[in-house]
């Protein structure tokens, strides 16, 4: 069984081409959006994406060896994202559903990030730790939904750490050799200072961090190094902390890291501390399918077509806010 | 992890997030020695102010909470230095992994005390911080329910904390008692109202649906109710 999944919620269209045994993916073909200025431009993004699309999946189905009457299924992110983004992939997915005959299978994101985590690094039942630009989230699976343990009551730590480095005038570019600005920041400052450090039960909370670092900021009353320093320890150490609540109370022994943040080699250090003192294992989704990509929405897709999950073309509207535990798995009952 | 060099510790009952619960005596008594581990993944200085700042306000907190008439565990010997409370021991499991287990009428019974024991703490500004059925032990001896780890409490009286509060008691129902959430959470709402009144209970009601929809992702949130057909 072969799936085509189409991943376009945010600044990845990416397609993914997966089978159901060894060696699973045969194909990962990508075209990411990088804004000039500023942050994602929703409708920019999704003209590129426009522009794009064609060829990223005549790459994927070259490089697979495969035509589109090969593959059984197609699969789309339907949610959570980006309205003009996910249009995009959603209108092409219905597209060739409908004109090459193929079951549509609609797939839930942050559920794709995760079971691709799972794929390639092997977790069983872990707690999942989902840190993006728009999502930060603690969750596991039990008796059949990925059920929310913890999130941030505001915003994203991606979305924090992205917004705080560009409003100091330290991005765009917001990464420089796989180091986000904060990080390579960060690593210049040593003195802790007095910004706010909130974690209400198991979420977490940025906007006021936010809000008084770029005050201290423009009042100048401490290096941009310094508080850089503060920032990340204070927003690293919290999501540390919750994710180390979520394990008390799940009692899950594997932590699963997932989402784009998940790169940070300063975060991953916090966690392998963290785990290491609780006796757990500790499993980070690699770089190239921690960042959004086509393949995981294949995956998923797989997994939900074995499991009779389809959706009329008529029917695969978008959905912008679709919440992690709103999504049935009926491979986790 | 910290050296303690008091008499009577004795073994590591539980490895909370933050604390370690350790079994042990004093004056003969059979206590709770509640240590705040220093978190090696945190910068000192974040570590300290976090451990000792939290330890003090912690047994301020339930000293008060105990004067109110709320079930929380006595408060006997306090070191800040260390992060150290002992207090009296409760023995008895966590409402968490006993609560599946009683019948709808009993259980029904108990969150309605812990429905009381919010209004009671809310009423008089103390806020829990991490009101989940984690941090509620039946008492065997007893029968009655604790509350315990004020380890995130504060003195607050804005709407917007005690709206924090139940809703994350809500959540603790939601992800680990789905089954049963609707009924339980209508119970806690019974013993609430008792203390607090039905106006201001319909306030904090509002408040918490407006901190859930706050979240990430949340469909009833969106604005303008479109369905987009292409």
């Amino acid at each position: 069984m072969k799936v085509l999944g189409i991943e376009s919620t945010a600044h990845t269209f990416g397609v993914g081409i997966v089978q159901d045994s060894e060696p699973y993916i045969l194909a990962d073909s990508r075209a990411n959006y990088v804004p000039e200025k500023g942050g994602i431009h929703p409708r920019e993004a999704a003209i590129f994406f426009t522009n794009k699309a064609h060829e990223v999946i005549a790459n994927a189905l070259r490089n697979a060896g495969l035509g589109l009457n090969e593959i059984d299924a197609i699969a789309v992110a339907l949610g959570p994202g980006l309205g003009p983004c996910l249009r995009v992939g959603a209108t092409l997915a219905r597209a060739l559903s409908l004109y090459f005959k193929k079951p549509l299978i609609p797939v839930n994101h942050a559920v794709a990030h995760i079971e691709i985590g799972k794929l390639v690094t092997g977790a069983k039942d872990p707690l999942v730790v989902y840190l993006s630009g728009g999502n930060t989230l603690i969750a596991a699976l039990i008796e059949g939904r990925y059920r929310v343990f913890g999130e941030t009551l505001d915003i994203a730590l991606g979305n924090f750490m992205d917004t705080f480095v560009r409003e100091v005038g330290l991005a765009p570019p917001y990464i420089v050799n796989k180091l986000h600005q904060l990080d390579i920041c960060a690593e210049k400052g040593s003195k802790f200072l007095n910004l706010p450090y909130v974690v209400k039960g198991q979420d977490v909370s940025f906007s006021g961090l936010l809000t008084a670092a770029l005050k201290l900021f423009r009042e100048g009353k401490a290096s941009l190094e310094d508080i850089c320093y503060t920032v990340r320890e204070i927003a690293y150490s919290a999501i540390i902390e919750v994710a180390e609540r979520g394990l008390a109370h799940t009692r899950k022994s594997e932590v699963l890291v997932v989402g784009g943040v998940a790169a940070s080699p300063y975060l991953r250090e916090k966690f392998e501390v963290m785990t290491r003192l609780r006796g757990v294992k500790l499993l980070i989704v690699p770089p190239k399918y921690a960042v959004d990509n086509g393949v995981m929405i294949a995956w998923t897709g797989l997994l939900n077509y074995k499991h009779g999950v389809t959706i009329e073309p008529e029917k695969a509207f978008i959905k912008q806010r679709w919440r992690l535990d709103q999504v049935d798995i009926p491979w986790g009952r | 992890m910290i050296k303690l060099t008091y008499p009577g510790v004795g073994k590591v009952l539980y490895l909370g997030a933050e604390a370690a619960i350790i079994l042990g005596e004093l004056w003969g008594l059979k206590v709770i020695y509640k240590i705040r581990i220093p978190k090696p993944y945190r910068d000192e200085a974040l570590d300290k102010q976090i451990r000792s700042l939290r330890t003090k306000n912690e047994s301020k907190i339930m000293i008060l909470a105990h004067r109110l008439g709320v079930n929380v565990p006595s408060i006997l010997f306090v070191d800040l230095d260390n992060a150290l409370i002992v207090m009296e021991y409760i023995e008895g499991p966590l409402l968490r992994d006993y609560l599946n287990k009683l019948d709808v009428k009993l259980s029904c019974k108990i969150i309605g005390d812990v429905g009381m024991y919010a209004g009671i703490l809310h009423k008089n500004g103390i806020i829990h911080g991490d009101l989940t059925t984690s941090n509620m032990v039946l008492s065997v001896r007893e029968g009655k329910v604790y509350i315990i780890d004020f380890g995130l409490a504060k003195i607050s009286k804005s709407i917007e904390d005690i709206g924090v509060d139940v809703h994350l008691f809500l959540r603790s129902l939601e992800s680990v008692h789905f089954n049963v959430k609707d009924k339980l959470f209508k119970c806690f709402i019974d013993g609430y109202e008792q203390i607090l009144g039905r106006d201001y209970v319909n306030e904090v009601l509002k408040k918490v649906e407006e901190i859930r929809l706050r979240g990430r992702y949340v469909e009833e949130r969106r604005l303008r109710k479109i369905e987009y057909e292409l």
